[in-house]
């Protein structure tokens, strides 16, 4: 499957095809996460973005393509990859607090029935410090508001020093404080040399926040810098002839095209 | 969580050491309960002396069916906090009704093989196969159709339980009179407990805490977040299993003492009454296998008083009022504290209301003939009639607020009970009520997308919960309007010790 190529991408997605039952969901998508950019994966609802994410970590079965993580499959290469899951995923009424939840991502490194010590307690103090949350860290979890829970998740990633972070949605219905810390904690990851693909819904911040954009509709319509992908004319053929839509992208076609010119 | 997981197997431990160590061939003292007239019903008060033997536990077989059953009680509060935190509480209740043709089909098998005795372990055995098959079934139905889970639950369980109840009236018409003890695995009969029962439940009780304690992060992460948890390579699946593994196991080891139809209580009633108490699960896990153990203990010492007493709906009843309890006193979400904290809101709007009423009063009427400071516009008296209509307040409602107001020290009112007066202090919280709550109502104008998730009533000021850059913003663009909304000074800096206003 693995094809000599001159540079090996982190996320290499070929001719994936999701189906629940009979309905397709991904359709013969191909897509390259390059190394060391920030890339959006963008479309409408029900496109298959957090789909696509999902099985190509293995957690939804994949109808066929391929999947390869750092040139290997996902199996191999776990230990480089962290995963964000949308905030809704879980029950955060579970008796548990925020470090404990962030030490969560040192489980692997532990093994098999160590208990957390002292020393993955600091990791996971460490990390949400760095989401802003220092203070937070013995907060029950359902005491934390909505974007809180959502940093707390991204700390659980950061705690894990992967070199590739895949997260859905982390900006779905946060507020101005958490979307500002969780653009700083991806400037930061890029600016290591990782590598961070991110499931995103609005598209008026697409050119602000991330280098690479992928435009899903099932199949992948367009990939690339966002500079030149990411136009009006690929976001129609991305989301159709919805009129808010297009207005919506319109706005941002204009936006990115001030971004760009004001970029050295 | 690691002096929790000590603690819970230390518990065990204990239990163990108090009942002793263990010889094999015990009699059961169960004899002179069943050799009584089956006519007779009524609850008979236990002599002194026996009240004596069986609190000071004398008896050998008191101790042993002690211990059997306040650890089956602590491994059903261990386990079950777990199934009730991965919602699968129940599958525990269709998992102990498909036990039943299982003790049926090992019964008629040990009767085939011509064993003079019924074998428990064999009996065991038999209904953890058909246990682990009801499971099974369940996950199948689940996979493979689009029923959902309470459908496929709900199927398995009476197919199961049917096939059972069928096999025990075939049982019932053997010549061989060795059914009788059967339907104790339906209603559950502790003190027909020998003590090499007892010691298969202290061991199997054990061998659960220490799967427990040794899977305690595993399981953590199980069920809070599946997803990431299978992301992260751990074989969820595998993990799903050894869990409801663990379900089976203290289900078949609780059908004697309590019997198939009950011992769902005993998986989910000590988990369900712990989770009012603690947000960790630690804690959490410790206080159900603690009320777990208590609830067995009263039940098996209410069937040793009063031998025609159900043990296991003792047991029961025992964890029900511990959830009874805690329900209503939880420390963390117990209706009581529910109650108050619902209480120290209303009154906290109320006061708010009562002290914006007052202050927006005195903005709005005519003022004096010279020019006021900002500073005495709070010193005029305010006519309760005005305040009441203007705010469209029954009378009752001013009366309360002004009570509320009086005892707080807010204002006075004059002899008449004509106008209220603001005390200095009531100035003071005036001005800080009114320029929070138009600070907040233009954050919920300029934030409307993300601002509700900050409104929060016990947050007496903004900056407990905004970020302080925001609170500059908004008083800036407050400042910009005309002087209607003209923002009282900050009385007072916010206190760095009444932060974090968003705890509910």
């Amino acid at each position: 499957m693995s094809e000599p190529s001159p540079e090996i991408h982190p996320l290499e997605v070929r001719d994936l095809n999701v189906a629940y039952q009979t309905k397709v969901v991904v359709w013969d998508a191909d897509f390259d996460a390059p190394a060391g950019k920030l890339v959006a994966i963008v479309g409408p609802n029900g496109a298959g973005k957090s789909t696509l994410l999902k099985a190509s970590l293995g957690l939804l079965p994949i109808a066929s393509g391929s999947v390869l993580f750092f040139g290997q499959p996902y199996a191999k290469a776990r230990h480089r990859v962290a995963y964000v899951p949308q905030r809704e995923s879980v029950d955060w009424d579970f008796p548990v607090n925020a470090v404990e939840v962030v030490a969560m991502g040192l489980y692997r490194r532990l093994g098999w029935c160590r208990p957390v010590s002292r020393k993955e307690r600091d990791l996971a103090q460490a990390a949400l410090a760095k989401v802003g949350l220092a203070d937070h860290s013995t907060r029950q979890i359902s005491q934390l508001s909505g974007g809180q829970q959502q940093r707390v998740f991204l700390a659980r990633a950061l705690v894990q020093d992967a070199d590739l972070y895949l997260m859905d949605e982390p900006f779905a219905s946060v507020d101005a404080a958490t979307e500002r810390a969780i653009v700083e904690v991806l400037r930061e990851l890029r600016s290591r040399g990782k590598t961070v693909v991110c499931v995103h819904h609005d598209l008026p911040t697409v050119p602000e926040y991330f280098d690479h954009v992928a435009l899903l509709n099932m199949r992948v319509v367009a990939q690339g810098p966002v500079e030149t992908t990411f136009t009006a004319e690929n976001l129609r053929k991305t989301y159709g002839a919805r009129l808010t839509l297009l207005e919506e992208a319109a706005a941002a076609v204009e936006r990115a095209r001030v971004m760009t010119r004001h970029r050295p | 969580m690691k002096p929790a997981r000590i603690l819970a197997t230390l518990f065990l431990l204990l239990t163990l050491g108090f009942v002793g160590p263990l010889p094999r061939t015990i009699a059961a003292e169960t004899s002179h309960a069943s050799k009584r007239s089956l006519t007779e019903t009524r609850l008979e008060w236990p002599t002194r002396e026996k009240l004596w033997r069986t609190v000071s536990l004398a008896d050998y077989n008191t101790r042993v069916v002690f211990g059997g059953v306040t650890a089956l009680g602590a491994a059903g509060g261990l386990v079950g906090t777990f199934l009730l935190l991965r919602k699968r509480s129940l599958l525990s209740d269709t998992v102990s009704h498909c036990t039943l043709p299982g003790i049926a089909i090992a019964f008629l098998v040990s009767e085939a093989l011509g064993f003079q005795d019924r074998s428990l372990p064999l009996l065991l055995f038999g209904a953890a196969a058909t246990g682990i098959l009801g499971m099974a079934s369940v996950a199948a139905i689940r996979a493979r159709s689009h029923l959902k889970d309470d459908a496929a639950l709900a199927i398995v369980l009476s197919v199961f339980f049917g096939l059972g109840v069928a096999l025990m009236v075939v049982i019932q018409q053997l010549p061989t009179g060795n059914a009788a003890g059967l339907s104790h695995f339906i209603y559950g009969k502790a003190a027909s407990m020998t003590a090499g029962d007892a010691q298969l439940i202290l061991y199997a009780s054990l061998a659960i805490a220490f799967v427990c304690g040794a899977l305690f992060k595993e399981f953590k992460m199980l069920c809070f977040d599946t997803a990431f948890a299978q992301a992260q390579g751990w074989p969820v699946l595998a993990l799903d299993l050894a869990l409801m593994g663990l379900v089976v196991a203290v289900t078949v080891i609780g059908l004697q003492a309590v019997g198939l139809l009950l011992v769902v209580a005993l998986l989910i009633i000590p988990a369900a009454a712990a989770r009012f108490w603690s947000h960790r699960l630690g804690i959490t896990l410790l206080l159900a296998t603690g009320i777990g153990a208590v609830s067995g203990l009263v039940g098996v010492i209410a069937s040793a008083l009063f031998p025609r007493l159900p043990a296991g709906a003792v047991i029961v009843l025992a964890a029900v009022f511990c959830f009874a309890v805690s329900f209503v006193f939880g420390a963390e979400r117990g209706l009581f504290r529910h109650w108050l904290e619902q209480r120290r809101v209303g009154r906290s709007v109320a006061r708010q209301h009562l002290l914006r009423a007052l202050y927006e009063w005195c903005e709005r009427s005519p003022r004096s003939g010279k020019a006021e400071a900002p500073a005495q516009l709070l010193d005029r008296p305010v006519p309760l009639e005005a305040l009441r209509t203007d705010n469209h307040w029954p009378e009752s409602r001013l009366r309360s607020l002004l009570r509320l107001g009086r005892s707080e020290g807010l204002l006075s009112t004059d002899t008449g009970g004509n106008h209220a007066h603001l005390t200095s202090r009531g100035k003071i919280e005036a001005r800080r009520a009114t320029r929070n709550h138009r600070l907040w109502e233009t954050y919920l104008l300029r934030y409307a997308d993300v601002a509700p998730q900050h409104i929060h009533h016990n947050a007496d000021q903004i900056e407990h919960v905004i970020d302080p850059n925001i609170v500059n913003e908004l008083e800036e663009l407050l400042a910009g309007q005309d002087d209607v909304l003209l923002v009282p000074a900050d009385p007072e800096p916010p206190r760095p010790g009444t932060t974090g206003g968003l705890a509910s």
